[in-house]
């Protein structure tokens, strides 16, 4: 089903210090599966983009700490695993409307930001090769929406907390600077404003209470002759019809 | 793993044909659509309609019903809690509204619920945010550009995809409020790709007639999702979460208003008690049950328990007897095994080929439709890529991309997608992916109104655990919809009912008692228990030497 069936070549891998052999081809998360460990914590989506499965490892005689997703990374021989399914750093509560889509807003949550030594070492842990560095760089440049841009693959796993010197909570001050730029110095849609007073003034109405009426055969019509936009055309576009619009 | 020889040799095919693929979609030219009643002969070809893949279910509110095996054995299943060993009198807590499931519906209804001034519980499986809503990565459907799109339009596109099955009612509701929801979620400042002028970005994806799919790069679930589950911890004061709780049953009172769920400590192996005014089931899916053998791109928790909880209380389920298989997921690097590669692709242009190189589908056909293509042109027309494990795959065309939108587009819009295979040594920009169809949504679950009301008072449902909106086929971009939607209206009329209407009475499990009986009446189900609650992956070898564990199900 979800594991390989065929027989394959073992490697040796120490899961918290004790051996085990396990297929060469497999992921951490399927190695310890396969070894007999049942995931409570330390698995989520088992695609690679929630952070409940990180990993830290070595290898045999190199005294690097090397990090990954146990869904995303494969075994090698002779790797030395653990797993930090969290991490207990400080989110700092506050109220999104009233906040300030200022720096100081983001300096008066998390003063801390301060204590960054610009050590790198967050940016060399990330496993979403996030520059995690760089972008608590732009916060204390107050550059909010350089800051929200370069952690956008960020997935909230805590590593770079785990190895901070500064004891930042990069993950969490990120989120505050992504929601702020998003939803307050990015401009927001105007076109998307105007279709909301268009159905509340019940434009649509009458158009939608036909196809509500309308029996089988009729939605089927209407559907094989609804026009389609291009793939190719960009923003310019129109319909010829305008029933509906 | 990056591809083996053999299949760079195979891949060759592909890149022979490239070059006038790319010149045919540049010049608007595209791989015919299929009419409606070609349709519905390739669907034949679709895993819904293998007969010995279900049975009748034997009890309950929708006895007769046929759907996948995996399915019945769940409904057909004693609870984990002997409602007699359960003390009712120890409540271990107490709110307005008691959310079970903390993805995109829950966690929606949360924030609403909590607005019109309930107190809410959330209570989940894994964590706060682990669910399939993270994992949704092509978009959300919501027709915001008027001057070529509307509701209307939307509508037919919902109908259609769904082949005139849905519910009429729930799907006018889900467009005509997904504009609203877009507009929620930017508010809270969620990040939508969009022009320096605000303008968002709109693309196709299977089954639209306008480009009204609007995405966060390639990560717009989960965008969503941490913007979301943001808001809800800055109102931890109204909000408490529950986490590694998931919920084993309902608690009825005696009128059977719904007043409540039996809670399980994944941790302490503790049973509690929770009761509330409300109860709202937003707990999503079944793809771990691998049904019909399958690969799954969803989440570790996926085991359809909100549909075993609500089904025991008493609500009837519907379309359960269609899932979709998404047409792309990986299939080699086997590692990668059921990981989905988002429809985005397609809809910017990536083609799907045979192992000859040669497009047999036009990539924008409805999800159903697409996978049953797959799987025709590797089973029945055996032009399927084999892997070295022995299975078969479709290439999907990703370099194109790079030809018709620029060189550096596969990077900057599908970073999340990039990255991972470039851990396994593939660079999709220059080389194409192996893909075959995957479990991935649940079309059908449990029956509401569109006030996300159930047959059982007190008891609403949001989300991929309903069923009906989407009918027999869901399109790409409207799970993400309907949580919002769904997920917002659940919050604010379960939080009204609670904080005005509600009159709970005392707390049973009766409904359970009577379902048990109803089991040993139809003489099945005694060996089963359910929600499953986990899968599990322990080899059988290693099984058989835990020889003194006990298996409750899959958790021991």
């Amino acid at each position: 089903m979800s594991t390989n069936a065929t027989v394959e070549n073992l490697v040796p891998i120490f899961i918290m210090g004790k051996r085990y052999e396990v297929p060469e081809t497999f992921t951490i998360m399927k190695a310890m599966e396969h070894t007999g460990y049942k995931f409570l914590r330390g698995c989520g989506c088992r695609g690679g983009v929630c952070g409940a499965c990180s990993a830290v490892y070595r290898k045999a005689g190199d005294y690097h700490i090397r990090s990954g997703l146990a869904c995303q990374t494969v075994v090698e021989p002779d790797m030395y695993l653990a797993q930090l399914p969290f991490y207990p750093a400080l989110r700092q509560v506050y109220d999104y409307a009233t906040t300030e889509a200022a720096a100081a807003a983001v300096f008066a949550l998390y003063p801390e930001l301060f204590r960054c030594v610009a050590c790198n070492a967050c940016t060399k842990i990330c496993p979403m090769e996030v520059q995690v560095m760089d972008y608590v760089a732009a916060l204390k440049r107050g550059d909010i929406l350089q800051a929200a841009e370069q952690s956008f693959d960020c997935i909230q796993c805590g590593l770079c907390a785990s190895r901070c010197m500064g004891e930042l909570p990069q993950y969490h001050i990120a989120q505050v600077a992504r929601r702020l730029a998003g939803g307050k110095l990015k401009p927001r849609a105007q076109h998307l404003a105007d279709m909301l007073a268009a159905i509340q003034t019940g434009r649509f109405g009458d158009a939608l209470a036909d196809l509500r009426r309308a029996d089988k055969d009729r939605l089927r019509t209407l559907y094989e002759q609804r026009e389609l936009e291009p793939e190719m055309t960009g923003e310019e576009w129109r319909p010829q019809a305008t029933v509906g619009l | 793993m990056p591809y083996p020889q053999q299949l760079k040799d195979l891949m060759k095919q592909v890149a022979a044909t490239r070059a006038q693929r790319v010149a045919q979609k540049q010049s608007g030219w595209h791989f015919p659509f299929l009419s409606l009643d070609q349709r519905k002969e390739m669907l034949n070809h679709h895993p819904d309609f293998r007969e010995e893949g279900r049975r009748e279910v034997r009890v309950g509110p929708s006895k007769g019903y046929r759907v996948a095996h995996e399915i019945v054995d769940l409904l057909e299943a004693r609870s984990r809690v002997d409602p007699d060993r359960l003390d009712l009198a120890r409540v271990a807590l107490e709110t307005d509204v008691l959310i079970i499931g903390g993805g995109g519906a829950g966690t929606s209804a949360a924030l609403l619920a909590q607005e019109q001034g309930a107190s809410v519980v959330v209570a989940t499986k894994l964590r706060h945010g682990d669910a399939n809503t993270m994992m949704a990565e092509g978009g959300i459907q919501a027709a915001t550009k008027g001057e070529k799109d509307s509701p209307y339009f939307h509508y037919l596109d919902v109908m259609g995809g769904g082949h005139f099955t849905n519910e009429p009612e729930l799907v006018h509701t889900l467009v005509t409020q997904a504009p609203s929801a877009i507009a929620w979620l930017e508010a809270l400042g969620c990040n939508f790709t969009k022009s320096p002028a605000g303008r968002l970005a709109t693309i196709h994806g299977g089954g639209t007639s306008r480009k009204r799919m609007h995405y966060a790069a390639d990560i717009t679930g989960a965008e969503i999702m941490r913007t979301i589950r943001d808001e809800a911890r800055n109102r931890g004061r109204d909000i408490t979460l529950l986490e590694f709780s998931p919920a084993v049953e309902l608690v009825l009172d005696e009128r059977g208003h719904c007043v409540g769920a039996v809670l399980y400590n994944l941790e302490t192996e503790e049973y509690f008690l929770v009761r509330a005014k409300a109860v709202i089931l937003a707990t999503g899916v079944c793809g771990r049950l691998h049904i019909q053998g399958f690969m799954t791109t969803n989440h570790y928790g996926a085991t359809a328990d909100g549909v075993v909880l609500g089904y025991r209380a008493g609500v009837p389920i519907c379309f359960l007897h269609t899932v979709q298989y998404h047409p792309t997921g990986i299939v080699f690097p086997e590692q990668a095994e059921g990981i989905l590669i988002t429809e985005k692709f397609r809809g910017s242009g990536a083609n799907l080929c045979n192992v000859d190189g040669e497009q047999f589908v036009n990539e924008r056909e409805p999800r159903d439709v697409e996978a049953a293509a797959i799987i025709r042109e590797c089973s029945v027309k055996g032009k399927g890529v084999p892997t070295p494990s022995g299975k078969a795959g479709i290439w999907l065309d990703s370099p194109m991309i790079e030809l018709l939108a620029g060189e550096g587009t596969v990077k900057r819009e599908f970073p999340g997608k990039y990255i991972l295979l470039k851990r396994f040594g593939i660079d999709i920009s220059q080389e194409p992916m192996l893909i075959f169809p995957t479990l991935h949504y649940q079309n059908g679950g449990l029956e509401y109104t569109s006030e996300c009301t159930t047959k059982v008072p007190g008891l609403y449902v949001a989300g991929e655990v309903g069923g009906g909106v989407h009918g027999a086929n869901r399109l790409m971009g409207n799970s993400l919809l309907d949580i919002i939607v769904f997920g917002r209206i659940a919050g604010e009329n379960a939080g009204a009912y609670a904080k005005q209407a509600a009159r709970p009475g005392a707390l049973t499990l009766d409904h359970v008692r009577r379902y048990h009986q109803e089991l040993a009446s139809a003489g099945v189900g005694a060996e089963r228990i359910a929600p499953m609650l986990l899968p599990d992956y322990t080899p059988p070898d290693v099984r058989g030497r835990q020889l003194t564990a006990q298996y409750q199900g899959t958790l021991r």
